[in-house]
């Protein structure tokens, strides 16, 4: 599988990375001999196998539905980089279709 | 008497409870210990001096009292992604330089309770992506059998820390190798407990389905007591399995007689095995034979694909959970950005590594429209295979028995630009994270160049305490756990 400077342009914008024209340089070389490492799974016959997302099983677990203490608002906001009145602050949303 | 830092965990327990030693004193050893050795070897990111040395006085008062419980007065140091209230928590990452967390870590609340002091936060991996301690912001720890050689990763500073008497004991975390493969270069015992074992409750996370929080230690006997410590069941972990946690010290008895031992025969065509790793396994091998353990082969047919399946899984898992740094929570905010998404590029842009950044990429890519079955899917169902694999060993033999690494710690800036060759070098070690079985380095032997080489063994869900008895036979009958570094 090869991966073009396009398609990692692409990715990078979905995983809201702003990388350099170096860096797209290096990671799509790097990327594609990955991938094409990860492709040999395609040897595998996985037809019928039920895909594990967790080693151990285990049920839901549940607790019973009693308020306990949590994270008050100042310690919250304490690693914030901007905050105000009790809030994060974030640049403009509104009107931003980049 | 040895310098007071020299002592094992289990060492000091005794000289504090007769009072032979306080842990004033024990605690100054191990402070003046890192002063004079982290300038060249940077095991650690954050030292708190003060607060050991308070946590050292309460210590002798609480022992004074008579009051001591499994760990008090002990001064050991954690890996750098454990939440600590009040101490800086980096991951090694800029994106984390002035992260103070608001709670401790479920570890580091046990830890506390059994009364152990916390010098210090511990180097690694940038997010813990990594096998060399390269890629963390805060430049590489060093090996300190050898300072031009990583010390592994990702809880390289965690094995220094512990090989070169920075601290009695350490903490890390195994997502692929992460506690084994540098416990091994350094020469140290390294443990990663079955997934579920212990609560990764304020550990930041990497990859949710394979990190696991594990003890590093200078041998057996310490590997057992801070497991111990940190092992069971915690409602905050969901994760966390309901299971009661024996005494694992009663596991350290001389016995290997009923054991039977499964070597993989496709271990053997392992490609850039070095030589001298494995005539030591091997004759490690002979040795816990010799002890009177079964020897049988035994067959985990898709070793050969875990490698690839890690590098979806893993990168998938962590492009999930590293959405979290957005310069809004916490964290490093890039200045000078109008818009929200120019924010969120340009501020992970700069706080994230190279490495981090490319497995980002992949794991993104693996997870977008249109390649999710071909890789994530793909990669979860090769997966059970391997856990069939391991279901069917077991039911031949108790443990299993291999390298931890193919080679002895490379050299700084060997594999720094080569992603792939450096990944194939988890291969020994990543399917135990796969799988979610525990596994353990234990010395045993130097390679030529006087680098240390680690045993790995592995065993089925819940079987810490059976490795940890073969690994305490093993280290009574040889020498490798005494020898130091020179440092």
């Amino acid at each position: 599988m090869k991966i073009t400077k396009d398609e990692v342009l692409h990715v990078a914008k979905l995983a809201r990375l702003k990388l350099t024209e170096e860096a797209m340089e290096k990671f799509s070389g790097q990327i594609a001999d990955i991938l094409d490492y990860v492709d040999t799974l395609n040897q595998v016959d996985t037809s019928g196998i039920t895909p594990t997302s967790h080693a151990i099983s285990l049920t839901n677990a549940l607790r019973d539905d009693e308020p306990v203490a949590h994270l008050n608002r100042e310690d919250a906001l304490a690693n914030a980089p901007e905050k105000k009145d009790g809030a994060f602050i974030v640049p403009k949303i509104i009107g931003d279709h980049s | 008497m040895n310098k007071l830092h020299e002592l094992t965990i289990h060492q000091a327990r005794a000289l504090l409870e007769k009072k032979e030693v306080s842990s004033e004193a024990l605690t100054r050893s191990v402070l003046e210990r890192i002063d004079a050795v982290n300038t060249s070897l940077n095991a650690y990111i954050t030292v708190t001096p003060d607060d050991a040395m308070a946590q050292a006085r309460q210590a002798d008062e609480v022992i004074s009292r008579g009051e001591t419980v499994s760990l008090t007065g002990i001064p050991l140091a954690v890996k750098d992604l454990i939440c600590t209230q009040g101490t800086r928590t980096t991951c090694g990452s800029r994106i984390l330089e002035n992260f103070i967390p608001p709670y401790d870590a479920a570890v580091i609340q046990k830890l506390r309770r059994a009364g152990a002091i916390i010098v210090g936060k511990l180097n690694m991996d940038e997010f813990a992506m990594g096998s060399s301690n390269e890629h963390s912001a805060f430049g590489p720890t060093r090996n300190p059998w050898n300072p031009n050689r990583i010390p592994g990763g990702s809880s390289g500073g965690s094995a220094t820390a512990v090989a070169a008497d920075m601290c009695l004991g350490a903490l890390g975390s195994d997502t692929g190798g992460s506690i084994r493969q540098p416990a091994s270069h350094c020469g140290v015992v390294g443990l990663k407990p079955t997934y579920g074992r212990v609560s990764r409750f304020g550990l930041v996370a990497f990859a949710s389905s394979l990190d696991q929080i594990g003890p590093l230690a200078k041998n057996v006997t310490d590997c057992a007591l801070l497991l111990n410590a940190v092992a069971g069941y915690d409602p905050a972990d969901s994760t966390s399995v309901p299971q009661p946690v024996p005494d694992y010290t009663g596991f350290l008895s001389p016995d290997l007689k009923n054991l039977t031992v499964g070597i993989p025969e496709e271990y053997r065509s392992t490609e850039g095995l070095d030589p001298d790793v494995s005539r030591a396994v091997t004759a490690a091998v002979e040795k816990i034979k010799q002890l009177g353990a079964k020897v049988v082969p035994v067959s985990l047919p898709h070793t050969t694909y875990a490698v690839a399946a890690y590098y979806v899984i893993a990168p998938s898992e962590a492009s999930s959970n590293l959405a979290r740094y957005d310069g809004v929570k916490y964290g490093w905010r890039e200045p000078g950005t109008e818009t929200l998404m120019d924010m969120y590029r340009h501020t992970r842009a700069a706080g994230f590594g190279q490495e981090v950044q490319r497995r980002i990429i992949i794991g993104t890519y693996a997870l977008s429209a249109g390649y999710y079955d071909a890789y994530y899917g793909k990669a979860s169902q090769v997966r059970s295979l391997i856990i069939e694999d391991f279901k069917k060993a077991f039911e031949q033999c108790h443990v299993i028995a291999s390298p931890v690494a193919p080679t002895p710690a490379w050299k700084i800036g060997e594999l720094s630009d080569d992603p792939l060759t450096m990944y194939l070098s988890d291969s020994f070690t990543l399917s135990a994270n796969l799988a979610g079985i525990p596994g353990i380095s234990v010395p045993c032997g130097f390679s030529k160049e006087g680098l240390p080489i680690g045993l790995q063994l592995m065993g089925s869900h819940f079987a810490e305490g059976t490795l940890l008895k073969v690994a305490y036979n093993f280290e009574q009958a040889t020498d490798y756990h005494t020898k130091k570094p020179k440092t």
